[in-house]
């Protein structure tokens, strides 16, 4: 493999990594306040497809990323309404609500646009942009020196290729999405809303003698859930592809909630997880690469499981215990 | 000035004429169909240790968990310092100068005692001055109340007493005037109990006000200045604690005469059924809770183990009933019984005759969702008696718990109800009906009476020693020293993991099975 | 002390909760322009007017009934088994394998081979993550879904790499042999004069789902070890000191419900397609959860609620034939019944438990 085709694939990690790391750190929010959110699939789906409905109706990209952030909140309040105000069971909630999702996204998507359960193609402002940071060879570059693209960046030295390839050129979601990591970490660890919210996850009693609403608490976190969600389904749709189809989460809420134990439940090691299965997604569509890699015939169907089987090892505590927030899952009842 | 407080019922801590620090006016409160506090009303002088007694059940906690914000009263008005104070929640409470020290702390076990203390009395949005502020702040008051601690210390690595420290800085922390604590010596020895009212009568001294919630006479007396009796959600009485005497309060208690003796016969010990050596266990986190233990039970006696909560009865009943593994050995009537193999479960235990009344009743002994009947053979089902081929014998089941539960008074007798629908004193009955209708040559009873009212209490004793005149053997491990004292036939007092001595009960008394308790000895401290 | 009497736990929420579905549903049936009423009577008359619409019916039923029993099963040991897809799916490959294994001479040997062959796989799929729960604590809910992609894997790597005949394009085993298909409900009402459609696909082993539930609550609530089962699905440490093996009850429990998922292969690999295909399952594993709710984790509530769930798939499949509203309604109406029945119970169960409270009072007002 050379140097040009690993950093395609790290490109392409980046980028299939990006929704899950903003989905992961949904999660983390979420359990870490002593909620369990097995729904973060249905959250990315509708944001999927009520961004890129609206991102074609309006031609807007940015309309589209808030139509989608607000579909993801209404899925997450429901959530909440049934695990914190009702408190039912949280795990028969989430797969509740990522049935809802399957089902109302093709739903409205055939009553809509008519085009069997998908959205029209997103061409234009309609769609999030590769960001060409300075000095980058990007399309522009392309443009005004009349050349092709791939042709330029062959030239190009490995620095600059690896600077124009992998750090430049993607979609703002991806930034943001990076520079997500240490702010959860530093309201985590370093803000009085953190300081409650971790202690909401382990003790819910605690924080509620100490005269703070642990209702309140839960629904911020279910909030920034509903953001997080959001901005991972628009990505999908709108950055990573062009346009809604159906399911096309396709498992990625279940791989994040994976790459979140296998952080066990910290910013930092979840960005580790999350661009771990980001690179088994990229090998996965890049079989010339696995066959050149592997001396042995590696099934794809192998690759494409990999992140649920090391999951699976985490679980098992072969690698060290994960230990889940201690209130997780529970509903908060005032003992009797 | 003397005179003038002691005529107006002042104490000592207390401005002359100033209202009282907690009025209640007419406080109910229902969970469903329970009516747990019925129009309550109190008052509390500014600079008093006031204590509230009652059975369990009688509303004392709700009512003070009302005064704290946590649960919100049906009727009646709050008065704080004269002034009608609105507490819908904790935070309000917290504002009107009340903390509260609850039975089951409320502590952020893998948060550091600074974290702790700080939660919800933050500075600002951000931690770092925060943080650095009260630590300082802290260790102030830690230094002022004697009650160091370390405040980068774990919770969950510190040891009860210095939790329950943690949560009384935690409300002088927020300024706190009136503090109230739930059952708080429950945990305690007798030595750290002492400590703790020398630094509550400390902090009344300094003008603050304290409730003290407890089920124990002693410690009203020993402590209070004034006390309240709870029975069935109400307020039965206030009286002066000088002008009043344990026996006057236990019948406030519960209404009639109530005997705090137990009249028993003299024992007349058999052959030993119960032979236990060098009995050793290390928990999951690699401490020690067993280090040597050697007892003996014989046929008609009852040996009583005292000693404070956690200091091994729970993991010598454990083991003995089959729950927890262990080395050393064990022999019933002669024979070895296996402490780490296939047969060293709670199924094998009652098959060589041991029966268990389990400390917890309600998270061991019984199935708080299944039916009275069910509960009647839990732990019992693999008898063949129980069963026609491969089905249970349902039918079978329900008539025989239906004599049980006449013959040991379980009231409603309706063998379909659900455990959880049960007071805990008749809870209690089914599980001692379930063991005790066994016909066990052992019986293991842990905390017979947590939990449950005095009128069962007598009843529940007098099974006891009508099993042991019968002329089975029976190991009682209790919390409450008056029961060990009142049943026992010998004492083995437990502190850390080993027997610190026997002791006759006609020949001892409280203050010298207390020391034994805190690990002193005649030889001095271990 | 209980608040509602019996009936209204049993009964009354659950209906209530099913009508507050079924009225969401109609307005999503408004929201994309069509007509509710309409769309129900379709629905209705597609599942049950015809015994080729009954023959359909019953055939989702089925699977359903082999779902929910397996969900219900673990479920009263207090395992959240979200795996019974994976299981099924693991049970379609078993299936098959007995199936292909033989030339079978005749049904009668098939079905019982069949059946040992799809509940053994589907168990086998259950074993690791209740070995792991009971061993090393690892939480059931996420090794189960994690073993429904693996086994998806599984299957996709089998049907592509080793059972696809040679020369076919279709990721799909070869067809049995004649002598394992089952008889259609046709073939067996017809020995009793019963006239039943000949081309839906509810076969014998709707008969065999019938039996499980009966099997399943003889076990439950009548053996020692489903007295044992359901002790430890209520209170872990009460079942310690009974001397009950928690290793044991969630091994055990969890075997059996991998087995009943994987038997549902006998009705939807053996019975109808009689070849085994990718995604055969079809969100049976799932749908199983639901009708356990619903069904209250007891068989006869599961018979009623998997035959309810049969009519919503049948009925939406007509509405997607009659009528320009997708399939995917069922998805729809399946998640909101899941929402409603499952996760919102408190919701509905609230307001009702306040009523009988208030009248309870008033009742003792007026004793007094």
């Amino acid at each position: 493999m050379d140097f040009s085709t690993l950093i395609q694939v790290l490109d392409s990690t980046l980028r299939l990594a990006t929704p899950l790391l903003l989905a992961c750190l949904a999660g983390l929010f979420s359990e870490r306040s002593g909620i369990f959110d097995i729904g973060l699939e249905a959250k990315m789906l509708i944001s999927a497809f009520f961004s890129a409905a609206f991102a074609y109706t309006t031609g807007s990209v940015w309309l589209g990323l808030l139509a989608g952030i607000a579909a993801s909140m209404v899925f997450a309040f429901i959530h909440g309404l049934a695990s914190i105000t009702f408190r039912g069971n949280q795990l028969i909630s989430g797969v509740a609500l990522n049935f809802l999702a399957s089902g109302m996204t093709v739903l409205i998507a055939q009553s809509w646009f008519s085009q069997g359960g998908r959205t029209p193609s997103l061409i234009g402002g309609a769609r999030f942009e590769g960001l060409e940071l300075p000095f980058a060879i990007g399309p522009t570059d392309a443009a005004a020196a009349g050349r092709p693209l791939s042709q330029m960046l062959a030239e190009a030295g490995p620095l600059q290729l690896f600077y124009s390839e992998l750090i430049s050129g993607h979609s703002i979601l991806v930034y943001i999405a990076l520079a997500a990591v240490p702010a959860t970490w530093w309201i985590l660890f370093r803000t009085r809303f953190g300081l409650r919210l971790r202690a909401v996850g382990e003790n819910p009693a605690a924080v509620d003698t100490a005269g703070i609403s642990v209702v309140g608490l839960r629904y911020a976190a279910i909030g920034i859930v509903g953001i997080l969600c959001g901005l991972a389904g628009a990505y999908l749709a709108t950055g990573l592809q062009a346009g809604f189809v159906k399911d096309m989460t396709a498992g990625r809420g279940y791989i994040a909630l994976a790459a979140l134990i296998f952080a066990k439940w910290r910013p930092w090691h979840a960005l580790g997880a999350c661009m771990l299965f980001g690179l088994l997604q990229a090998l996965a569509l890049r079989t010339d690469v696995v066959e050149a890699l592997f001396p042995f015939k590696m099934p794809v169907q192998l690759l494409d499981s990999m992140p649920y089987i090391l999951t699976v090892v985490i679980l098992a505590g072969f690698v060290g215990k994960a230990i889940p927030p201690r209130a997780g899952g529970q509903p908060y009842v005032k003992e009797r | 000035m003397k005179d003038l407080a002691d005529t107006s019922g002042q104490p000592p801590g207390a401005a002359p004429n100033a209202p009282p620090a907690i009025e209640l006016r007419g406080i109910s409160k229902a969970f469903g169909p329970v009516q747990a506090n019925k129009d309550i009303s109190l008052s509390v002088a500014k600079g008093a240790i006031h204590g509230i007694i009652g059975e369990n059940g009688a509303g004392k906690s709700t009512l003070m968990s009302i005064l704290y914000g946590f649960y919100k009263a049906d009727r009646g008005e709050i008065l704080i310092n004269g002034q009608v104070t609105q507490i819908p929640d904790s935070q309000a409470a917290i504002a009107a100068g009340i903390g509260m020290v609850f039975q089951h702390f409320k502590l952020v076990e893998n948060f550091t005692v600074l974290e702790n203390v700080v939660l919800g009395a933050e500075e600002g949005a951000l931690l770092r001055t925060t943080m650095s502020n009260a630590r300082k702040h802290l260790t102030e008051i830690a230094e002022e109340y004697e009650m160091n601690v370390d405040p980068d210390a774990v919770i969950e690595e510190i040891g009860v007493g210095q939790q329950q420290r943690v949560e009384i800085l935690k409300s002088l922390y927020r300024n706190a005037e009136i503090l109230i604590l739930d059952e708080p010596t429950g945990v305690l020895t007798p030595a750290e109990a002492d400590h703790l009212f020398r630094i509550l009568r400390g902090l009344r001294d300094e003008g603050k006000t304290i409730i003290l919630i407890t089920h124990k006479l002693r410690e009203i007396m020993d402590v209070t200045d004034t006390v309240s009796v709870m029975r069935r959600g109400q307020m039965t009485a206030t009286v002066k604690t000088a002008e009043t005497s344990p026996e006057e309060l236990a019948e406030l208690m519960v209404g009639r005469k109530v005997l705090l003796r137990v009249d028993k016969k003299p024992a007349q010990p058999g052959a030993t059924v119960l032979k236990v050596e060098d009995l050793r266990v290390v928990d999951e986190d690699k401490v020690q809770r067993l280090k040597g233990v050697s007892l003996e039970v014989r046929a008609g006696e009852i040996l009583g183990i005292a000693g404070v909560a956690g200091n091994g009865q729970s993991e010598l009943l454990n083991v003995l009933g089959g729950i927890t593994r262990a080395t050393g050995s064990v022999q019933i009537n002669g024979q070895e019984i296996d402490l780490t193999g296939k047969y060293s479960d709670g199924r094998s235990r009652r098959e060589r005759s041991i029966a268990h009344v389990p400390e917890d009743r309600q998270r061991a002994g019984l199935i708080m969702d299944f039916a009275a009947w069910e509960n009647m053979v839990f732990g019992y089902q693999w008898d063949p008696a129980l069963n026609k081929g491969w089905l249970m014998d349902n039918a079978g089941i329900k008539a025989e718990t239906e004599g049980k539960m006449e013959r040991f008074d379980v009231r409603p007798p309706n063998p379909q109800l659900a455990a959880k629908s049960f007071s805990g004193g008749n809870q209690q009955k089914i599980v001692l009906a379930r063991e005790i209708e066994r016909n066990p040559d052992l019986l293991l009873v842990g905390q017979p009476t947590r939990g449950v009212d005095i009128g069962a209490i007598e009843f529940i004793h007098q099974q006891i020693i009508n099993l042991r005149d019968a002329g089975k053997a029976i190991l009682l491990v209790s919390v409450e020293l008056d029961e060990i004292m009142g049943l026992s036939d010998r004492i083995a007092v437990m502190f850390d993991g080993q027997i610190m001595g026997e002791r006759l009960p006609g020949e001892t008394n409280e203050g010298e099975l207390g020391l034994l308790m805190a690990g002193v000895t005649n030889g001095g401290s271990t | 002390m209980d608040v509602m009497p019996k009936w209204a736990d049993v009964v009354l929420v659950p209906v209530v909760s099913l009508l507050l579905a079924m009225v969401i549903s109609a307005l999503v049936i408004l929201g994309i322009g069509e007509d509710p009423w309409a769309a129900l009577k379709l629905m209705v008359q597609g599942s049950f007017g015809s015994t080729y619409g009954w023959g359909y019916t019953l055939f989702y039923a089925t699977n359903f009934i082999f779902t929910g029993l397996a969900f219900a099963v673990a479920s009263h040991a207090s395992m959240f088994n979200i795996g019974a897809e994976g299981q099924a799916t693991l049970g379609g490959l078993g299936v098959a394998l007995v199936c292909l294994m033989l030339p079978w001479p005749h049904w009668t040997l098939a079905l019982p081979a069949a059946m040992v062959g799809g509940a053994l796989f589907g168990a086998a799929w259950a074993f690791l993550p209740a070995w792991l729960a009971a061993k090393r604590g690892s939480h059931i809910v996420i090794t189960t879904i994690m073993f429904n992609f693996i086994g998806a894997a599984v299957l996709n790597y089998m049907l592509v790499n080793v059972m696809r005949p040679a020369g076919s394009m279709d990721p799909a085993s070869a067809k049995f042999p004649d002598g394992s298909n089952l008889p259609s409900l046709h073939d067996i009402l017809a020995i009793v004069g019963i006239p039943f459609s000949k081309s839906a696909p509810a076969n014998l082993a709707f008969i065999i789902a019938l039996i499980a539930c009966l099997l399943v609550w003889l076990l439950i609530w009548r053996t020692r070890f489903g007295f044992e089962l359901r002790a430890y699905g209520k209170s872990e440490s009460a079942a310690v000191y009974a001397g009950i093996s928690p290793t044991k009850i969630i091994v055990i429990a969890m075997l059996i419900s991998g087995g009943l998922a994987g038997m549902m292969a006998v009705n939807n690999v053996m019975g109808e397609a009689e070849r085994l295909v990718l995604n055969s399952v079809e969100g049976a594993g799932f749908i199983g959860i639901a009708v356990a709710l619903m069904g209250r984790n007891h068989p006869l509530g599961i018979l009623i609620s998997a035959i309810l769930f049969g009519f919503l798939y049948q009925g939406g499949a007509e509405l997607a034939l009659w009528m320009s509203i997708p399939r995917e309604l069922i998805v729809v109406i399946q998640g909101l019944v899941i929402l409603f029945t499952g996760a919102l119970d408190n919701m509905v169960r609230m307001p009702i438990e306040k009523i009988f409270l208030a009248i309870r009072r008033s009742k003792q007002a007026a004793g007094e």
